[in-house]
């Protein structure tokens, strides 16, 4: 067991590590043209277009650059261009948003996809399994910001009943942070709850074929307590492991078309908007940041898993 | 399920002795040939009794078709283009003349007539010609990301399953990056920085709002969510007596590869084709109401939602209109797409629904 972790973690540091030095070439490497002069603006003089070059490091060959902006992602010392502001303040004063969209849309997701997928595989081929396939196929049809915006006109702007937007922090007043909560949690749940419940359908009729299900059944245990006992706790390994990875997506900022729908002010929406100003250190460090939450919580399932279940174990090492 | 018994019943017959053919014709387990009928001849006869799935390919079908026609739409029928400017004009709506764009800057709505069928937008264009338009630039960019996903997710997939050892773990490496990164924000992070400056590769210069920007950006992204599955069943592949029996008679490691292995993953390719091409509009209607894929004034899908979201909720239509659009054609590709994976692989879905069946009688058995 500690062989494999050991192994997990070095795999998991080589991975981050390859993760930065992309993600800097991304915004480093890849796009023509001077930064210097895009920071600057249009009207810049020569002059002053060189002083920004030399303030933010632009003149220094590619891997010193690299090495400077790690040492200012680590250091908690990356300032945005646009606004000049502490990128790491700015993520941290976002990311409790963003962690009230990825705890409730997560729960809810993970609940519902479980559900409907247990009711799709218990009555397949059947009139509710028909039902439930053409709502997963409607949610993994719909773009998630479609959703939103429809959401908001019809109950926030026809019907009154939710906020039209915005994020109110649960210490404030936690009736008001669920009130503002609720649409962007379902909105953000429907293609999980799409993609899930077809997951989960399809594992629990594999799982009903195997061996130790028809042992279960000769031995005489009930109908009900084979479905859920023996039947739904093995195919819900996968669902949790893809759920692991799609909460740290979004603990990421990989809700940012949510966020942005709703204007929750998170960890994503800063991203957009950091985007819509062509200011690039904020977006690298988001894009890092996600990278990282996924490694790490991807490492860290396969460790919990591999605790669980030995064959994991075996199979890895 | 709707195949009839005798057709299940031959494939496995048929399926061991085309094992045993030379070139190891296309076979998976579930898509075997039965007696005389070549493995996707069978498949498009499943597929053609599958009245639903034909039926949302053709909704999709035609959905491609009216965006293809857009140019026809816009000089024939609506007398205007995508990017031109009416928010001085008037229309006459009802017997009465209206301004295109209010004074208040709230464009009209459906109006029903030749011009503006679909209403305006702010900028005062026909929103049913940028549909269209927007529609096309959204097909094309969908269809090249495929094309660019699964040729790179196959070379790479077989690659690493077939040669395994070093290139093995170093194309497992490069998938594993960028599967890290969550799609959204990788193709973000890449849009962004390719729309700056455009990009220059050698002699070509694609230009920084070109349609093919957000193509590339999507066609990698995707990548490692197709090749994955292609290298697990080359490594499954590479095992085959068909394999062996090819070396023994001398042929190399490409010839086998192009003769042996990539015969046998045409069905896994052709089902992940529309899947792909579903994923790949829908993200490039993400990032293009993000900015970072399709560029104004150039309509997509994802930029008129983007644009109608700014103008909830004087004028809904901003966003209903595209938004039907996209939900309408994904529908129909994912259905199709649905379809066609069935057709390819019945087994699964035949065995699944028979053994819930028997569940079921149980547990009404136990009830009763």
């Amino acid at each position: 067991m500690g062989r494999f972790v050991v192994r997990r973690t070095f795999s998991m540091a080589l991975v981050l590590l390859a993760i930065s030095i992309l993600t800097f070439l991304i915004f480093q490497a890849i796009p023509n043209g001077d930064p210097a002069q895009r920071l600057a603006g249009r009207t810049a003089t020569p002059e002053t277009i060189a002083a920004i070059r030399h303030t933010w490091g632009f003149d220094k060959p590619i891997y010193a650059q690299y090495l400077i902006t790690m040492k200012k992602v680590f250091g908690g010392t990356v300032i945005s261009y646009a606004q000049q502001i502490n990128v790491l303040d700015e993520i941290k004063r976002d990311l409790p948003a963003t962690i009230s969209l990825a705890i409730g849309a997560g729960v809810i997701w993970l609940g519902f996809g479980i559900l409907f997928g247990l009711l799709s595989a218990i009555f397949a081929g059947k009139l509710a399994d028909r039902a439930l396939t053409v709502l997963a196929m409607v949610g993994v049809s719909s773009p998630v910001f479609l959703l939103g915006a429809v959401a908001l006109y019809f109950f926030a702007y026809k019907a009154g009943i939710f906020p039209n937007g915005g994020y109110v922090p649960i210490q404030d007043d936690p009736l008001q942070w669920l009130s503002h909560m609720v649409l962007p949690w379902i909105t953000l749940s429907v293609l999980f709850i799409g993609i899930y419940s077809r997951v989960l359908r399809s594992n629990l009729l594999d799982v009903m074929n195997e061996d130790y299900v028809r042992t279960a059944r000769a031995k005489g245990i009930g109908e009900r307590q084979v479905l859920l006992r023996h039947v739904l706790r093995t195919s819900l390994i996968p669902i949790v492991a893809l759920w692991s990875l799609d909460f740290a997506a979004v603990i990421g900022g990989g809700a940012i078309l949510t966020e942005s729908v709703f204007n929750l002010q998170g960890v994503g929406q800063y991203a957009a908007q950091s985007i819509a100003r062509f200011d690039v250190p904020p977006v690298l460090v988001i894009v890092m940041f996600g990278a990282f939450v996924v490694v790490l919580l991807s490492a860290l399932s396969d460790i919990a898993f591999a605790l669980l279940d030995p064959r994991i174990r075996l199979r890895s090492a | 399920m709707s195949v009839a018994p005798g057709t299940e019943a031959s494939d496995v017959g048929a399926g061991l002795t085309a094992r045993a053919g030379r070139s190891g014709p296309a076979r998976r387990a579930g898509a075997q040939a039965s007696a005389g009928i070549g493995p996707y001849r069978l498949a498009l006869r499943r597929l053609r009794r599958n009245r639903v799935a034909l039926a949302f390919g053709a909704l999709f079908g035609v959905i491609v078709v009216l965006c293809l026609a857009a140019p026809i739409y816009a000089h024939d029928v609506a007398h205007t283009g995508p990017n031109a400017n009416h928010v001085t004009e008037k229309v006459r709506v009802g017997g009465t003349l209206t301004n295109v764009v209010s004074l208040q800057g709230v464009p009209i709505g459906p109006t029903w007539h030749s011009r503006f069928l679909l209403g305006a937008d702010g900028n005062g264009r026909d929103v049913a010609v940028r549909l269209l338009y927007g529609g096309r630039n959204s097909l094309i960019v969908g269809f090249l990301a495929t094309l660019l996903t699964m040729a790179l997710a196959t070379v790479i997939g077989v690659a690493a399953g077939f040669y395994r050892g070093l290139a093995d773990s170093v194309l497992s490496r490069i998938l594993d990056i960028i599967w890290a990164y969550p799609a959204i924000l990788l193709g973000i992070a890449l849009g962004t920085s390719l729309a700056l400056g455009g990009v220059t590769l050698g002699p070509f210069t694609i230009k920084g709002n070109s349609l093919l920007v957000p193509a590339f950006v999507i066609g990698i992204v995707y990548v490692p969510y197709v090749a994955k599955p292609i290298r697990g069943q080359v490594l499954a592949l590479r095992e085959q007596e068909f394999v062996d029996a090819a070396r023994v008679q001398g042929a190399g490691s490409l010839r086998i590869m192009a003769s042996e292995i990539l015969p046998n993953l045409a069905s896994t390719i052709i089902v992940f084709v529309p899947l792909m091409v579903a994923n790949s509009v829908l993200l490039e209607a993400g990032l293009s109401f993000l900015g970072a894929g399709v560029q104004p004034p150039n309509p997509s899908w994802g930029t008129m939602i983007g644009e109608g979201i700014g103008q909830i909720p004087a004028s809904i239509h901003l966003t209903f209109v595209p938004g039907v659009m996209l939900v309408l054609a994904m529908l129909g590709i994912n259905v199709f797409g649905d379809g066609v994976r069935d057709a390819f692989d019945p087994r699964a879905k035949l065995r699944i629904e028979e053994r819930a069946e028997e569940a079921l009688q149980l547990t009404s058995e136990e009830a009763a």
